[in-house]
């Protein structure tokens, strides 16, 4: 008995060492992958690489039609997705929680969530760009990616909702207000911080996006910042795979300075993110 | 403002050993503020309340009291109907309030809930400044004036809830900050602004310690001159000391409902002399 | 202002009705383009022929080798992310201090956020030539070295969902168990695990509707040689793969040829789908046993 407590003992200490090392193995990984990146591209990086445009020569290549690309394409994206996507949240979660027609939508939204994001790329190209004439736009872009985006927004904007405490609705209706003027005047205050951290979080993965915008046609080869919400992009996750996939190390590196940005975009939205949610609960509900 | 802290007349012993007052007159001649006939309430297929019919009286003070989870609280809600929001619940029978069947189809819910006014169990203030909690009330239901009424309104408000002095220089801090009696008195301030005629009070002292409860009992009885109140409480020596009327609940049904030092001294019914005598509860 | 309410309700619903009318475009589009190709080339020859050249100039329209491409980066990433990542979810549901869990939580969640052209970067440019010193024989455009970053980017998923899950079996399970005199691990493994057994599958089976829908990696660094082959030190296509290809060209509308990516899409969007129902009805059932 004595012996087999130890070997159960030391399998326990075995197993637990093993744990930890996949966990240490996967926060290497990301470690290399900053390392790599950071030593492919540093080099590449200045002010001229962020306002410069496209060039034969990688040296003298830039991203900044890249950049203004997607700035136009995410802006046309939030004014879409905000308004739908939190509008349907506040419908879902206040108004419609037992009805059938209410249950479907939901295990609609949670399926769209999980649909691979190049499918979005097509339902782009067939609706926007071609039945809608949009032609491959930033303006087909921006929609494509709220599409997207929309059942990201719609979950964490219903969760922020979900959070509100039901004796605040309560005391509201106690005093003869109605259901609009009760979600307007006290859920959706409260609420707000838990909206907008979402909201951050779902347009910052759209930023991160290629598959679908390649397929509705934002091509690599444009060299211009989008002039008008009709007119032709790129972004700049793109210009970084059409940099990945040339052969000469240069562009190599021209593709590592990208990432570099590009991560630095996604941690300060993210790093907002996370401030705005520190911040309210601090000032918050008790 | 002069209240009386202990109870007036000549206290009476009873069977409970609770002391009661002796008051006068006993049924009151006026027709009833609310009148309950029949009423059955549904939480999906389960019936939560049976049967229940019942007279409140104006400016009085009525306390529902009973054991737990038998349907008070309920039954208070059905009252402005609060249970609407909660889905699956079904209502039958009647709910008259001056007259007026409160279920009839076409009733305005929401001027109903201003009309009969609630505080809750544990105070829920809004996350907002004191004066903005009381002035809500005002500007959903298109009562604020000019900022001078409004804030006159206010001040009105908390004078009657008896919390003006403590907060007049305090108006524009949050309401999360003060204390839990401070807080269940703007609840009943913020009730208050909208001139309700009932007041519907669910256990609104049982969360407070025994100095902040004395002064909600003091303001109840003062109250009770302008409004008409009902208050749900698990605590008998509080019904015993703040109502008039006393009705007593059992699983859902109404058992007896009389004046409150008969219930306590003399009930007619064995269950109700059984529950305030502590022999189940 | 009271008299707008019902326009306000109607005008929500509206926005939530959209997204029915989402899917319904989705399954629209793609079933509208499929049709028209199914029409030129048989079904079974699309789902079962073992050549896919629909750009040369004999084109052959059998899909498998995308399929197999697809299964075999997603196996890989799979042989990774499921292990290592149960692993981590039982560490940081069962051992972890609050500390410790703390830091690391966040360290996952950026792990799962970095968008996935990075991913493909790091997988052609870091991965593919580190295996390149340790197996020979591997080539440039390979399945080994994207189907081991896409693990890495999965984990954390699995990790997530399986701890999740792990969370939502009662503390009286394991007390029970330590009260006998088991030790963590062999609490965990068989005690925790098994109680949680159908959150976890639930999580596996959305991991691998993620991988098999993953796009960037694979096309950065897997290749575009449809093959059907289980080998993965060659280079092959995946679904995902082929339709950025057919993208990037100048394939124009309304030709067969541009046909195939709708047709691919659906096979893909069919698959994912089923995947995530399955998903979704396990984690209901895993809901209904615990509450």
């Amino acid at each position: 008995m004595i012996s087999g407590t130890a070997r159960r003992r030391a399998q326990d200490l075995a197993f637990q060492t093993v744990a930890l090392l996949v966990l240490c193995l996967a926060l290497g990984a990301l470690a290399a992958l900053i390392i790599d990146v950071w030593q492919d591209g540093a080099s590449r990086l200045s002010l001229d690489f962020v306002r410069g445009f496209p060039s034969r020569r990688a040296e003298q290549a830039g991203i900044w039609h890249a950049l203004m690309g997607s700035v136009s394409v995410i802006a046309v994206t939030t004014v879409i997705a905000v308004p739908l996507g939190v509008g349907a949240a506040i419908y879902l979660e206040e108004y419609g929680t037992r009805s059938r027609a209410a249950k479907l939508i939901e295990i609609n939204i949670t399926n769209l969530a999980a649909v691979p994001s190049i499918i979005y790329g097509l339902l782009g190209l067939g609706l926007f760009v071609r039945m809608l004439a949009m032609g491959r736009s930033v303006m087909a872009g921006g929609a494509t990616l709220a599409l997207l985006a929309l059942p990201v927004v719609i979950l964490s904007t219903r969760e922020a909702l979900r959070a509100v405490p039901m004796s605040l609705r309560e005391g509201s209706y106690a005093l003869g207000a109605t259901k609009w003027q009760t979600i307007w005047n006290q859920v959706i205050p409260v609420a707000m911080p838990g909206i907008l951290t979402g909201l951050i979080l779902a347009l910052s993965r759209a930023i991160g996006e290629t598959a679908p915008l390649i397929t509705i046609g934002a091509v690599t080869f444009v060299s211009f910042a989008p002039d008008s919400l009709w007119s032709p992009f790129t972004v700049l996750p793109i210009q970084i795979f059409n940099w990945v996939s040339r052969p000469q190390v240069e562009f190599q590196a021209n593709a590592a300075a990208g990432i570099i940005i590009l991560l630095l975009l996604l941690l300060t939205m993210n790093a907002l993110a996370i401030w705005l949610r520190d911040r309210y609960q601090k000032r918050g509900l008790l | 403002m002069s209240t009386p802290s202990r109870p007036l007349g000549p206290s009476m012993p009873s069977l409970s050993g609770i002391a009661t007052r002796d008051r006068t007159p006993t049924v009151p001649s006026q027709p009833p503020k609310i009148a309950v006939d029949g009423l059955n309430f549904f939480y999906g297929d389960v019936r939560a309340l049976q049967d229940i019919s019942v007279n409140i009286h104006p400016n009085l003070v009525t306390a529902f009291i009973g054991p737990s989870g038998c349907g008070k609280s309920t039954f208070l809600r059905t009252l402005n109907r609060m249970n609407d929001i909660i889905p699956g619940t079904r209502v039958e029978g009647q709910v008259l309030i001056d007259g007026e069947d409160i279920y009839a189809p076409g009733t305005d819910v929401v001027q109903l809930r201003r009309r009969v006014g609630m505080v809750f169990q544990k105070s829920n203030p809004f996350p907002k400044s004191v004066f903005e909690n009381v002035a809500y009330g005002l500007r959903i239901n298109g009562m604020a004036g000019t900022r001078s009424e409004v804030a006159g309104r206010v001040e009105e408000s908390l004078k009657a809830a008896a919390l003006w002095d403590e907060v007049k220089d305090r108006l524009q801090e949050s309401a999360l900050a003060m204390s839990g009696g401070q807080q269940q008195r703007l609840c009943i301030a913020r009730a208050l602004a909208v001139r309700p005629d009932i007041l519907l009070m669910d256990e609104p002292a049982s969360a407070l310690d025994p100095i902040a409860t004395q002064r909600i009992e003091e303001l109840i009885y003062v109250l009770k001159r302008d409004y008409t109140i009902v208050i749900v409480t698990h605590n008998m020596q509080q019904a015993a000391r703040v109502s008039d009327f006393t009705a007593f609940f059992w699983l859902g049904k109404l058992v007896e409902h009389d004046r409150t030092d008969k219930i306590f001294t003399a009930p007619s019914e064995k269950l109700t002399e059984d529950y305030v005598t502590g022999r189940f509860g | 202002m009271k008299r707008f309410e019902p326009a306000i309700e109607w005008a929500l619903f509206s926005c939530a009705a959209l997204s029915v009318a989402t899917t319904a475009g989705i399954i629209l589009v793609l079933a509208v383009e499929t049709w028209e190709f199914l029409r030129a080339v048989p079904l079974l020859d699309f789902l079962f022929g073992t050549e896919w050249t629909p750009l040369f100039a004999t084109p052959r329209f059998g899909v498998l080798p995308l399929v197999v491409g697809t299964l075999l980066v997603s196996s890989i990433a799979m042989l990774v992310a499921l292990p290592f990542g149960l692993l981590s979810a039982i560490y940081l549901s069962e051992y972890a201090r609050p500390g410790v869990r703390r830091g690391v939580k966040p360290v996952l969640e950026v792990l799962a956020g970095v968008p996935t052209v990075v991913y493909g970067y790091f997988a052609l440019l870091f991965v593919t030539p580190l295996l390149q010193r340790v197996i020979p024989g591997l080539a440039g455009f390979n399945a080994l070295g994207p189907g081991i970053v896409m693990g890495i980017m999965i984990l954390p998923l699995v990790s997530s969902l399986s701890e999740d899950a792990m969370q939502g079996v009662p503390r009286g399970l394991r007390e029970g168990s330590y009260a006998l005199g088991a030790t963590k691990m062999q609490t965990s493994l068989k005690v925790v695990v098994p109680a949680a057994f159908s959150g976890i599958t639930a999580a596996f089976i959305l991991a691998v509707s993620r991988a098999i829908g993953e796009t960037m990696i694979v096309a950065i660094a897997a290749g575009q040689q449809p093959r059907l082959t289980g080998n993965p030190l060659v280079p092959i296509e995946t679904m995902t793969a082929y339709i950025v290809q057919v993208s990037l060209g100048d394939t124009p509308q309304g030709t067969l040829e541009y046909r195939t990516i709708f047709a691919v899409g659906m096979l893909l969007f069919l698959g994912t789908f089923v995947l995530n129902l399955i998903s979704a009805w396990l984690r209901e059932r895993y809901r209904e046993e615990y509450s």
